[in-house]
């Protein structure tokens, strides 16, 4: 160094950025600190601030490095930046040069999977009215996988035991790796712009750590999702993997297996429902025949009362009723006469002094008539007396008054 | 079968047969209605199960050949 001689700005500059270069420490350090004054330029690089209570340093990421960020930074972020310290000659100004960003707390991954979560959410991207039905009966399905492995596998047995003649069209896929998001994606927009009769599209893979399940995390992929005009579902991982392909699926299934029961139908049982909707319609019909057959009846009868016929024969019915009662009311009479008439009868015939003398009773006759009282007679009158079987004659010796025979008198 | 349902989709024919066999639950359709009803409904269930049935099997991969183009092949799931 030249203590004598003034130097250059440039000169200087170029010193001090050596001494940072001389620096170990400084050419690998980790630092803690917030984001600020986030500035993606359109260069690609990005410059920031980061800091903390008392202090700041400017920090640069270039393009080179910050293309494998696996979130977007933000102003107030807390992250770990590793990189090297150094000076900015042209400014003089030393600064952190980025390697690498990771958040601070959290990983980077599920950070970035917040992100984007959060983005897609606000743009529509999972709304329930975006959701697609899926048919009934599928005429073929398509399915972006692996054409190794348990999925596409599962897919197959679990879809030909619910309906043998499946039609299913694969486009393998990579589902791990860098290439993977782009090309589940292609898989998707050439089942939509294909003319091979895709009426749904199940996309998945099997379980895997967050890393490996990352591309159905990417934009590409729900973008492609989101855009296709057949419905999809979703199958990633286990059943507590959540990916954005899945929120953004019109329906997400747990595992593969589950996609391929929800989107295949159980032959027997859609052969059962036609069969029941048959029988229920018979059934109607016969129905309807029985009640219009019962209402025909019923108007039947109804015609027939009201008929001139049934008016005819109620009026005779009612004649019929008079006339019984007319004879009925007359034998009472006869039958009440005949009694009277035989109450005179016996009365008359008690009367008959034949029915009194064949009793023990006897009559006495003078001259023909009747004696009632001992008044009529006299002594030495002759009397003829009369019983049942004939009568005799008597010479009265005497006549005494008084009542002898009460008894009989009562009869 | 008229040509209208010919256009029907098995979806669409099952829900016009499911349709069909509410409708005549109500018992206020006249004789003649039910009639007609019950004649569409059996044509459905006959075309329903005739659309189950002629589904063909058939699983088939992708594949890129040496020309770019890509092709349908069998698809024979590797063992496990």
């Amino acid at each position: 160094m030249m203590y004598d001689k003034p130097i250059t700005v440039s000169q200087l500059n170029a010193y001090i950025k050596n001494l940072f270069l001389c620096d170990d420490l400084l050419q690998n350090v980790m630092v803690r600190g917030e984001v600020s004054n986030f500035i993606h330029h359109s260069s690609g690089h990005m410059y920031f601030t980061l800091k903390d209570k008392d202090s700041k340093i400017r920090c640069v990421m270039f393009r080179s490095n910050n293309r494998y960020l696996k979130f977007n930074i933000e102003n107030g972020m807390n992250v770990i930046i590793s990189g090297n310290v150094s000076s900015y000659e042209r400014d003089g100004q030393y600064q952190l040069y980025c390697n690498s960003i990771e958040p601070d707390g959290v990983g980077s991954l599920y950070l970035k999977f917040e992100q984007l979560k959060e983005k897609l959410s606000a743009q529509g991207y999972f709304d329930k009215e975006h959701k697609k039905k899926l048919p009934l009966l599928p005429k073929r399905i398509g399915v972006v996988t692996s054409p190794t492995g348990a999925v596409i596998r599962d897919i197959i047995n679990v879809s030909t035991r619910r309906f043998y003649n499946i039609n299913i069209i694969l486009y393998p896929s990579k589902v791990q790796g860098e290439d993977a998001a782009k090309s589940i994606a292609e898989g998707i927009n050439y089942f939509n712009n294909a003319d091979l009769g895709v009426d749904v599209i199940i996309v998945g893979r099997g379980g895997g750590s967050i890393e490996e399940l990352w591309p159905f995390n990417e934009e590409i992929v729900a973008d492609a999702v989101y855009e296709s005009k057949i419905p999809i579902v979703s199958a990633v991982g286990h059943e507590t993997d959540f990916t954005i392909c899945d929120f953004t699926a019109d329906v997400r299934a747990s595992t593969p297996s589950q996609a391929a029961e929800i989107v295949v139908p159980v032959y027997e049982d859609l052969k059962e429902k036609i069969y029941d909707y048959k029988i229920s319609i018979i059934n109607n019909l016969q129905n309807n025949i029985d009640n219009i057959k019962k209402l025909l009846m019923h108007l039947e009868k109804t015609i027939e009362l009201l008929s001139p016929q049934n008016k005819i024969r109620e009026y005779i019915q009612y004649i019929d009723n008079i006339d019984n009662k007319i004879i009925y009311l007359n034998k009472n009479k006869i039958k009440s006469y005949r009694n009277e008439l035989m109450n005179y009868i016996n009365k008359i015939d008690n009367a008959n002094p034949a029915k009194i003398l064949s009793r023990g009773y006897s009559a006495v006759y003078k001259d023909e008539d009747i004696i009632h009282s001992i008044h009529d007679l006299s002594k030495n009158d002759k009397v003829n007396v009369l019983l049942k079987d004939g009568s005799f004659n008597c010479l009265i010796l005497d006549v005494m008054e008084g009542r002898v025979c009460q008894e009989e008198k009562r009869n | 079968m008229p040509g209208r349902k010919k256009e029907l989709n098995f979806e669409e024919a099952m829900n016009r047969l499911k349709e069909i066999s509410e409708q005549m639950e109500n018992n206020d359709i006249g004789l003649e209605e039910s009639m007609q009803l019950f004649k569409e409904g059996m044509e459905l269930s006959k075309y329903c199960n005739q659309k189950l049935d002629e589904a063909e099997r058939k699983i088939n991969v992708l594949t890129k050949g040496a020309d770019d183009k890509v092709k349908e092949e069998k698809f024979i799931p590797e063992e496990e």
